[in-house]
């Protein structure tokens, strides 16, 4: 008698790919905007990326009803926090908040890959990068989602920061200015599009500084 | 021996084969396939379930001074290498370390949680928690949710009041007590290392230099185990992170390229 398995699943994966760049006083956060189910394209609108605190932004690829779901929470999180501490959550602080509230569902996981970007309290760009159960580090860029194994290895090339782990410590910031971070971003998407079929249509660009937070949109491959 | 078959001939009518047929392969016994939807796969799935392979490489190790830790610090998935810069050595307070093996997620959230605990016992108790006490803690919340999928080797290394400390704890509910481990699919490689240097009265350095060594040999030979060699110590006035070093690096520092003589040399041919 065979076990009997589950002919259900509670997760679907909507593709799409998400990547953020820390430069020394801005942001890049960038994100497709393609939902896909199986081999159908839901949308070619859909953005991936959600403003959570005025320096802090997160972009998140995987099961969309997830995201959803975990944005909705993290925004009810930190307007509490607002109205207890009556300030802004810092990036670093919203990075935490990050890490337990998927931890706290480590025995049915946010189906949820994804990468913070803000600014920390010196007004540095920071990027967190965090795995479906909330393990999470601070780095100097990240991608995840479905193209993140084309676009790493491409980042790792062009922007290969000293690990913070090296002793004695060096700066992981990348040395790029701003609009060669976006510029970067730029071919990354367009590198991803041509082979990752998850990954296409529309790409949007938030790039936040010490100014605020600006958003752009570029056209990509909608095949 | 009389080997039973009477399981065999059971089976072979079960699969309702003719008379004529079973007649001529009588002499051929049928096996008991077993009735899975994946004939090929599921021994596989059933080793991997039982052996949890951690990809990584620690250690900790007692001697004169104090206790040294050093990790690795490459996480994989699967094949993928998702990061070359993870912490695996945890600050759970300023004369407590955690190493990290397993789940990145188990490490992280349960060495923190374990940090919440410890600074609580200090305040209730206006002393610092022994490395007893607290890896007593970590291995009663790890044993409680034994069976239900986490991952975690962790070994925590301090200094209280009766001198260095080192506990090994895992997901299943171990906890040992030792003066030298290594977790981690690179341990086996670390340990040949450590174990052959080690001597109880050793200076700081050399105890660094043996430990960072063990941790470089284990990433040569372990895919799984790679980025940066760091080394911690744990003395009485708390932990100090004494180095970092890429292992890509330590390997041209331990095996300088050393310029051969060259036998023959390749020319140029004028292209015909």
């Amino acid at each position: 008698m065979t076990k009997q398995q589950a002919n259900w699943s509670p997760y679907d994966n909507n593709g799409g790919s998400c990547v953020a760049v820390a430069g020394a006083d801005y942001c890049v956060v960038a994100a497709d905007t393609r939902m896909s189910t199986g081999y159908s394209i839901l949308t070619r609108d859909y953005s991936k990326i959600c403003k959570l605190a005025d320096k802090c932004v997160m972009a998140s690829s995987g099961f969309q009803a997830d995201v959803k779901a975990l944005q909705k929470l993290l925004a009810a999180r930190h307007l509490i926090y607002q109205q207890q501490h009556n300030k802004q959550m810092s990036c670093p602080a919203m990075g935490q908040l990050l890490s337990n509230t998927l931890y706290y569902k480590r025995f049915f996981p946010y189906y949820s890959f994804n990468v913070l970007g803000g600014l920390d309290s010196e007004g540095k760009g920071c990027v967190f990068t965090y795995d479906a159960v909330g393990s999470y580090e601070r780095v100097g860029y990240s991608s995840q989602g479905s193209g993140s194994t084309l676009i790493m290895p491409f980042l790792d090339n062009q922007l290969k920061s000293p690990s913070p782990l090296l002793l004695p410590a060096l700066d992981a910031v990348t040395p790029l200015s701003e609009s060669e971070a976006v510029d970067l971003v730029k071919t990354v998407f367009a590198s991803a599009t041509e082979r990752d079929i998850y990954t296409g249509d529309k790409l949007e660009i938030v790039v936040i500084n010490a100014e605020g937070i600006r958003r752009e949109y570029i056209e990509l491959r909608k095949d | 021996m009389k080997l039973d078959t009477s399981g065999l001939e059971s089976t072979a009518l079960f699969f309702g084969l003719s008379n004529e047929l079973l007649d001529g392969f009588s002499a051929a016994p049928f096996f008991e396939v077993p009735n899975t939807t994946n004939f090929d796969g599921f021994q596989k799935e059933a080793i991997q379930m039982v052996k949890p392979a951690k990809g990584t490489t620690t250690l900790a190790f007692i001697f004169k001074e104090g206790v040294m830790v050093a990790a690795d610090s490459r996480a994989s998935m699967g094949g993928y290498i998702s990061s070359q810069s993870v912490k695996k050595i945890i600050e759970i307070n300023p004369y407590m370390l955690g190493t990290m093996a397993g789940g990145a997620a188990d490490c992280q959230f349960w060495h923190r949680n374990l940090g919440i605990k410890c600074r609580l016992h200090e305040l209730a108790n206006k002393r610092r928690i022994s490395v007893t006490g607290a890896s007593k803690l970590l291995a009663n919340i790890l044993y409680s949710y034994r069976g239900m999928g986490l991952s975690v080797g962790t070994m925590i290394a301090g200094w209280d009041e009766t001198g260095p400390g080192l506990y090994y704890v895992d997901s299943e509910g171990g906890r040992l007590k030792g003066t030298r481990f290594s977790v981690g699919s690179g341990s086996p490689y670390a340990y040949g290392v450590l174990d052959n240097g080690y001597r109880y009265d050793m200076s700081i350095e050399e105890a660094a230099e043996l430990a960072r060594r063990s941790i470089y040999h284990a990433t040569f030979r372990d895919g799984a185990s790679g980025g940066v060699a760091s080394v911690y110590y744990v003395g009485p006035d708390g932990w100090k992170k004494l180095s970092g070093d890429d292992v890509g690096e330590l390997h041209y520092k331990y095996y300088p390229v050393t310029p051969s003589t060259v036998e023959q040399e390749m020319v140029e041919v004028a292209g015909a």
